[in-house]
């Protein structure tokens, strides 16, 4: 019997799945193994987290952008199989990407490390994939490690799923061990795709990559009908309709095909150049004969965290522009706009799904322009009713009223932190100090426990997760979605140099913390701007009202005091040291300050004191 | 013509002090490798070398200055030999200043005598401090006694010129140690007084105590207020501030000095020494025996040279001049931005009825601020 051809696929033997686990759990290995057991990649060629395309996902281990593999499988039954492996991001802050390559599967394979148990955004990404309806295959990896408890967790899975312990399979994605079993189960258990096979094409888009010489390349699954070469398509959402270059299957390199039918993974190319034009929950369909009702679940990118991002040498401001246009291209969540600072010069304001999304734009933006960065401190959206009844949407402290508001509310998330029992208590404290309303417990096993929390998305954007990590060892895991904005007393903190206020350094904080903001922000810039010839005040305040107060002493000398006899050269040279350093100061008012100054203040790593 | 000088550098100090970073090594420091008792030959080959290298260049010489380590450590005839050299390959204008560094328990009657007989015509002694517990912080083995003493001998053998040199805010000086110092150095009959304000130098033996915390860190607090005193107490005495860290009753300024700040030309002989003419420096190898390997093959033992970019000229001319009370000319200057003087004169740093006459004069304010003001003027 010939191999099933893609686009002459019949849905029965078909088995569309994903793997859902945790960083470090060991998805990619997994993958990798899969890979190789299938025969689609021989071992000459195989190198670690084939999947991972980007350098920065290979090396933080992490998978940012989902892929999706056809894998052919000869069953233990003697029939031909199609897996179709779905690669999903692994992280809080592409929930919505997540949940479209879900809704691309019939059933999830959960890996979950034996030597650690359940982590929070896995947990997290379980009930997502129980609300679309996915068959679960829970694996404990990593049983060949020591330290592996298998019956432990195998039991708190279990308890989470609603299975036997012993449906839980027990592998080693490092060694091979029982991911030929996990094959055959995925066969087994996971249900072959149901849809209509002569029905008006429709196409879930769950991945949608910028590449430098084919354009944007797709990735969809085929609910309903076929897509075919000679199509044109059209994207429901959007509306536009685009002439199909190309449509095929990746296996687990791109390979042309005439078309990819019901039930079935692939690509399409159509020649646009912008991610925006092809988005991720969107339907895509044939322009002629096209359905007329789209797959349900499309959701816009929504930017929830903000910064500003400045070039740390001025003169890079035309490159960091160029590479945020090119980054934009592949990256449909990112939003920007220019933006001036009177401390950091000309840079932009730019809008990220979350801390994780930041950090890696500005890492991409670092490495791939090969540009210095420096970012403001991040900040979530605010939305503010005046006095007037006039709704103002505040991205930005700059933009903040200055006059009396009538209601402000911020956003909130629901956050699930799973953690060791003897570190409840440190925790729970954490979470009420960041204004946490605590909604429910559960002990998932005897020694760990699941805690449910209404948390505002600010407090989670300020170093929360430090502070649970050091709070824990690092033994908690944090998930959290966004449900929702509440009312909150927020206010302004502004930090004056000298009298000037420095745009910078001002944040959007809720009343009660503006002290400690404020006390420490002073306290840093006292540390980190040197003595001048004139005494400087630090204050932060709220509006005109000053809150807080360091002092920077005057410096009282500045002379040496020997020009070291005829060795004029040394003094000389001392001095044109010094001058060096001079350029590199930043003028605030009257007051120098080094551009290290600016950023040591507002990295976030240094926040607690040291010593 | 431009004056020019001879500064001639001993290398050799009995004992090694904590604070002390210049090129000078104790007999135990160098062993077997260089002869004390031989180094005036090595010096006076050197001074032969360079006028021979001067060729018709050699100018008669208005200042000579032997500094260290410890100059007095050579025998008086020594010193005496190393002049006489100078003497004879370049001469000396009438009136030359000869000055010779001391410090005050290395010398006796006899020796100063005899370096008064051989031309000597000036002494700077390295007192420092007279407080026994400022001395023992910085490690000097004299007493207060044994400063006095050795200022009054050289009074008795005919210098004409007598200076002290004074160290300001070490840790656990107090107000009161300075005072006794000023006091005892004034009252013994000197007529000049460097100051200098004690600066941890980075790889000294006081520098790992500070960093250690054996020694309190010097703050800039206090050595600004006790350079404050010792600029009130000296004028008290009749003392006239010069130059940063120099004062002098009139006539007692130290001319060798002076051509340092005026960017004059001179020789600079011995090991590590820096020479500079007409906007080119050099200086020797630092190592005493390097150094003499090479004055013993009949080379010059120049380490390195610079020729100076017309902007290097301007900071340097600034640097100088902007310390010394007499100021820079500002139209001999050049390249100073009027806007620049204004805000200095403004913030206090420079006087500004000298800026109307066309000169930069630094306030008393700013002579503690002297290293800014030459920045900003620089920029």
């Amino acid at each position: 019997m010939p191999l099933p051809q893609p686009g002459a696929t019949d849905p029965a033997v078909i088995r569309n799945f994903c793997i859902i686990a945790h960083i470090d759990h060991g998805k990619s290995t997994l993958a990798d193994r899969m890979l190789q057991a299938t025969g689609v990649v021989d071992a000459r060629s195989m190198r670690a987290q084939y999947l991972d395309r980007m350098d920065i996902e290979r090396e933080r281990g992490i998978t940012i952008k989902s892929q999706a593999v056809r894998l052919p499988y000869r069953g233990a039954d003697g029939g031909d199989y199609v897996l179709n492996l779905i690669d999903t991001p692994g992280h809080v802050d592409f929930t919505y990407e997540v949940s479209r390559s879900l809704a691309a599967c019939e059933g999830a394979v959960l890996v979950v490390d034996a030597a650690q148990g359940i982590e929070a955004q896995t947990l997290a990404n379980l009930y997502l994939a129980l609300e679309n309806d996915l068959t679960i295959v829970p694996v404990l990896n990593k049983i060949d490690l020591p330290a592996a408890q298998p019956e432990k967790y195998a039991a708190e899975l279990a308890r989470i799923i609603g299975c036997d312990p012993d449906d839980v399979m027990r592998i080693s994605a490092k060694t091979g061990e029982g991911v030929p079993e996990l094959l055959e189960r995925i066969v087994r258990d996971i249900p072959a795709p149901t849809g209509v096979a002569d029905a008006p094409a429709r196409a879930l888009i769950f991945d949608s990559i910028y590449d430098t010489y084919r354009g944007v390349v797709t990735y969809v699954r085929v609910i309903d009908g076929r897509i075919a070469t000679r199509d044109r398509v059209k994207m429901m959402m959007t509306g536009e309709v685009h002439e199909l270059l190309e449509v095929g299957v990746i296996s687990p390199e791109p390979v042309p095909g005439k078309g990819i039918g019901v039930g079935e993974v692939g690509y399409l190319i159509t020649g646009v150049k912008d991610v925006r034009q092809s988005r991720v929950g969107d339907t895509v369909t044939t322009a002629q004969h096209g359905a007329t009702q789209a797959l349900g679940g499309y959701r816009d990118p929504k930017p929830m965290v903000f910064s500003g991002l400045y070039p740390i040498d001025g003169s890079d401001y035309p490159e960091l522009r160029d590479a945020l246009d090119k980054l934009k291209l592949n990256d449909a969540a990112l939003v920007y706009e220019p933006e001036t600072s009177l401390a950091l010069g000309f840079g932009f304001r730019c809008g990220f799904l979350g801390l994780l999304h930041m950090e890696i734009v500005r890492e991409r933006l670092e490495r791939e322009a090969n540009l210095d960065l420096i970012s403001t401190a991040p900040n979530v959206v605010y939305r503010v009713l005046g006095d007037d009844g006039v709704e103002l949407v505040v991205t930005n402290p700059s933009e903040f009223p200055t006059q009396k508001v009538d209601k402000i509310f911020e956003p909130v998330v629901r956050g699930t932190v799973i953690l060791p029992s003897e570190f409840v208590g440190t925790v729970m404290e954490l979470c009420q100090q960041r204004r946490g309303l605590m909604l429910g417990m559960d002990y998932l096993s005897e020694d760990r426990v699941e805690l449910r929390y209404t948390l505002p998305l600010a407090e989670i954007v300020f170093d929360f997760f430090d502070q649970l990590k050091s709070r824990t060892r690092g033994y908690a895991s944090l998930d959290y979605e966004l449900t929702g904005e509440q009312e909150a007393d927020l206010v302004k903190v502004d930090i004056l140099l000298h009298g000037d206020a420095v745009d910078a350094f001002s944040a959007i904080v809720h009343r009660d913390k503006a002290m400690a903001y404020g006390v420490m922000m002073t306290g840093k810039l006292k540390e980190l701007i040197p003595r001048q010839q004139f005494e400087v005040p630090i204050q932060a305040a709220i509006g005109s009202r000053v809150i807080t107060r360091e002092t920077i002493r005057a410096i009282r000398k500045d002379v040496l005091a020997k020009c070291y006899g005829g060795d004029i050269t040394r003094k000389r040279k001392l001095l044109e040291k010094q001058k060096e350093g001079k350029k590199r100061m930043k003028m605030v008012g009257r007051v120098e300050v080094p551009q290290e100054a600016f950023i040591a203040a507002l990295s976030t790593s240094d926040t607690n004191p040291k010593k | 013509m431009r004056p020019f000088s001879i500064y001639v550098h001993v290398p050799f100090c009995a004992s090694r002090c904590g604070y002390c970073d210049f090129n000078t090594y104790t007999a135990s420091d160098l062993g077997g490798q260089v002869q004390r008792d031989t180094f005036d030959q090595v010096l006076i080959s050197e001074v032969r070398l360079a006028a021979r290298e001067l060729g018709a260049d050699r100018r008669a010489v208005d200042s000579v200055f032997f500094g260290g380590g410890t100059p007095t450590l050579l025998s008086g005839a020594a010193l005496v030999g190393v002049l006489e050299a100078i003497e004879a390959e370049f001469g000396l204008v009438a009136g030359a200043e000869v000055t010779t560094e001391a410090n005050p328990d290395s010398v006796d009657q006899a020796k100063l005598d005899q370096l008064v007989a051989g031309g000597f015509t000036r002494i700077s002694y390295g007192v420092q401090s007279v407080a026994p517990n400022v001395l023992k912080t910085l490690d000097r083995t004299h007493t207060a006694g044994a400063a006095l003493t050795a200022i009054q001998m050289a009074r008795s053998s005919g210098f004409e010129h007598i200076s002290a040199d004074l160290i300001i805010a070490t840790p656990g000086e107090t107000d009161e140690d300075l005072r006794a110092s000023v006091d005892l150095v004034t009252g013994a009959g000197v007529d000049h007084v460097s100051a200098y304000t004690l600066i941890v130098e980075p790889n000294t033996p006081l520098a790992r105590q500070v960093a250690t915390g054996a020694v309190p860190a010097p703050d800039d607090e206090t050595a600004a207020h006790r350079y404050e005193l010792v600029d009130d107490l000296l004028s008290a005495r009749g003392f006239s501030w010069y130059e940063v860290s120099n004062w002098a009753k009139p006539g007692g300024q130290c001319r060798h000095n002076g051509h340092y700040w005026r960017n004059d030309d001179w020789l600079g002989v011995g090991p590590g020494a820096h020479s500079h003419r007409s906007g080119v420096r050099w200086w020797n190898v630092k190592h005493p025996r390097s150094y003499a390997v090479l004055v013993a093959a009949g080379e010059l033992p120049v380490d390195q040279r610079e020729v100076l970019t017309a902007q290097q000229v301007h900071l340097e001319t600034v640097m100088l001049g902007l310390r010394t009370a007499a100021g820079l000319e500002v139209s001999a200057t050049g390249a100073l931005d009027p806007l620049v003087i204004d805000k200095l004169v403004a913030d206090g740093l420079l006087d500004g009825g000298a800026w109307a006459e066309g000169w930069l004069r630094v306030t008393p304010r700013g002579r503690l601020f002297a290293d800014a003001v030459i920045r900003d003027l620089t920029s």
